[in-house]
């Protein structure tokens, strides 16, 4: 079973669809101990980073998450919220990977939010092992997590060059929306649920 | 490198796909979630549905189609028509639209997009904008390009932005139905001044249409009904053409 954590965050719906394309087994849940039985964990997201913190820690899921033993998935906002902390109104996150969250700087031509299909490059991970280096990935996000060296699995450039995958332990996340970036995302998501 | 969009836009009614021509006249042209997908598979990078006919009654068929496009498809929709309310969007994110695009409700009520972008964040959030060439003016126009209102495009589009709009979905309805080519002097004008993405709509009729809205438009998508519908541009040979051209565009 795959617990897809249901809280105040945008659109979980959708990774419950891309799971039932999947033909996988999936539910989405608020509930610790489902959580915590869960095979597999996806924490997706979109949204503030401080209300959704806020949220979180009220539903006592900040800790639960941290705790979690099995592999997770966070995506979008959910990569962002287990960063270390985020310049968006800032954001104490959950400090699963040492990573600030910065904002886009929007100088020159560049628009925030980058909106739209964009390359995930230097692949590093059993995550991309059905991927290569340029697929495209959908993001929407105003807000980036910096490179780092001991976390970042995946990079994109838009302006900045920036971590658009990370990985510690058994926490995986991703800047861009797998359930959203058709067959390149659905390969990521068949090797997450390979993991 | 961010990749330019190309959308198709299917108009929808009763659950059917029509395409009108310069907003009369409406042809069917097929099952909304069927035309989707083969879209999504041709290599689309985005949908937008728009229900042109959206009343109160008609709410649950669309929030049954959107369930079904979310369920099926798995590249970013956005559903338009009929959205007035924080309830409304609301009823489309819960059924998994990835974003909403208002359009009337805006210009009767500008604080809609406040509200929306606050509460469902700005990537939720599009602004659609039909405006017509009149002199030196682009005068905004509501219901489907039946009614002039006193807004100009330039200004409510900065004002819509500067209120949270996450992308701007221009219409000329100048060029719209021509197959002439988009507007693309008031398309960059847009995009120099604004942050956020532009989409062109309205005018596509040639390949070379899309290079020019993403080059000299400075669009950062390009969307197009009848096009698409009626196989005059099929997306895997303008993907190719635009990327042999020299534009970043996602192919497989």
């Amino acid at each position: 079973m795959i617990a897809i954590i249901d809280y105040n965050a945008g659109n979980t719906r959708s990774v419950l669809f891309a799971m039932n394309r999947l033909n996988v087994d999936a539910v989405l849940t608020s509930d610790h101990s489902k959580i915590q039985s869960a095979d597999k964990v996806i924490f997706p997201g979109v949204g503030e980073a401080s209300t959704t913190m806020a949220f979180l820690q009220n539903q006592g899921l900040d800790q639960l998450i941290t705790s979690l033993r099995q592999p997770v998935l966070g995506i979008c906002l959910g990569l962002q919220l287990m960063c270390k902390h985020s310049e968006e109104n800032d954001t104490k996150c959950l400090g699963i990977f040492d990573v600030e969250v910065k904002r886009f700087s929007g100088e020159g031509d560049l628009k925030v939010p980058q909106m739209g299909w964009n390359q995930i490059m230097h692949l590093s991970s059993p995550l991309f092992a059905k991927n290569h280096d340029g697929d495209y990935a959908y993001f929407v996000h105003s807000y980036y997590a910096e490179l780092a060296d001991e976390y970042t699995i995946a990079q994109t450039t838009h302006g900045e060059t920036f971590s658009s995958a990370l990985h510690r332990d058994n926490f995986f996340a991703t800047q861009f929306h797998p359930e959203k970036s058709g067959n390149v995302g659905e390969n990521i998501l068949k090797s997450f649920l390979e993991l | 490198m961010l990749a330019k969009r190309i959308v198709p836009c299917l108009d929808v009614k009763d659950g059917r796909t029509v395409k009108g021509v310069n907003f009369v006249d409406l042809i069917d042209a097929g099952d909304p979630v069927e035309l989707g997908k083969v879209y999504s598979d041709q290599g689309a990078d985005e949908l937008v549905f728009l229900d042109i006919t959206a009343t109160h009654e008609e709410r649950k068929t669309v929030k049954e189609m959107v369930r079904r496009v979310a369920a099926n498809i798995n590249i970013p929709f956005t559903i338009g028509g009929g959205i007035g309310s924080i309830k409304d969007a609301a009823e489309m994110l819960d059924n998994g639209a990835d974003k909403v695009s208002v359009n009337s409700a805006a210009v009767k009520n500008p604080q809609l997009v406040e509200n929306l972008a606050r509460e469902f964040g700005s990537q939720f959030v599009v602004v659609a904008i039909d405006a017509k060439n009149v002199g030196e003016d682009w005068i905004v126009h509501v219901s489907g390009g039946r009614k002039p209102t006193d807004r100009f495009l330039f200004e409510w589009a900065q004002l819509v932005a500067d209120m949270g709009a996450g992308e701007i979905l221009f219409t000329s309805m100048n060029h719209d139905g021509t197959k002439g080519g988009f507007a693309n002097d008031a398309l960059a004008k847009l995009s120099d001044m604004l942050p956020i993405p532009i989409i062109a709509s309205g005018g596509a009729g040639e390949m070379q249409h899309f290079k020019d809205t993403f080059v000299k438009g400075k669009a950062d998508a390009a969307l197009a009904a009848s096009v698409f519908h009626f196989h005059e541009i099929d997306i895997p040979d303008l993907k190719q053409y635009l990327h042999n051209e020299g534009i970043t565009v996602r192919l497989d």
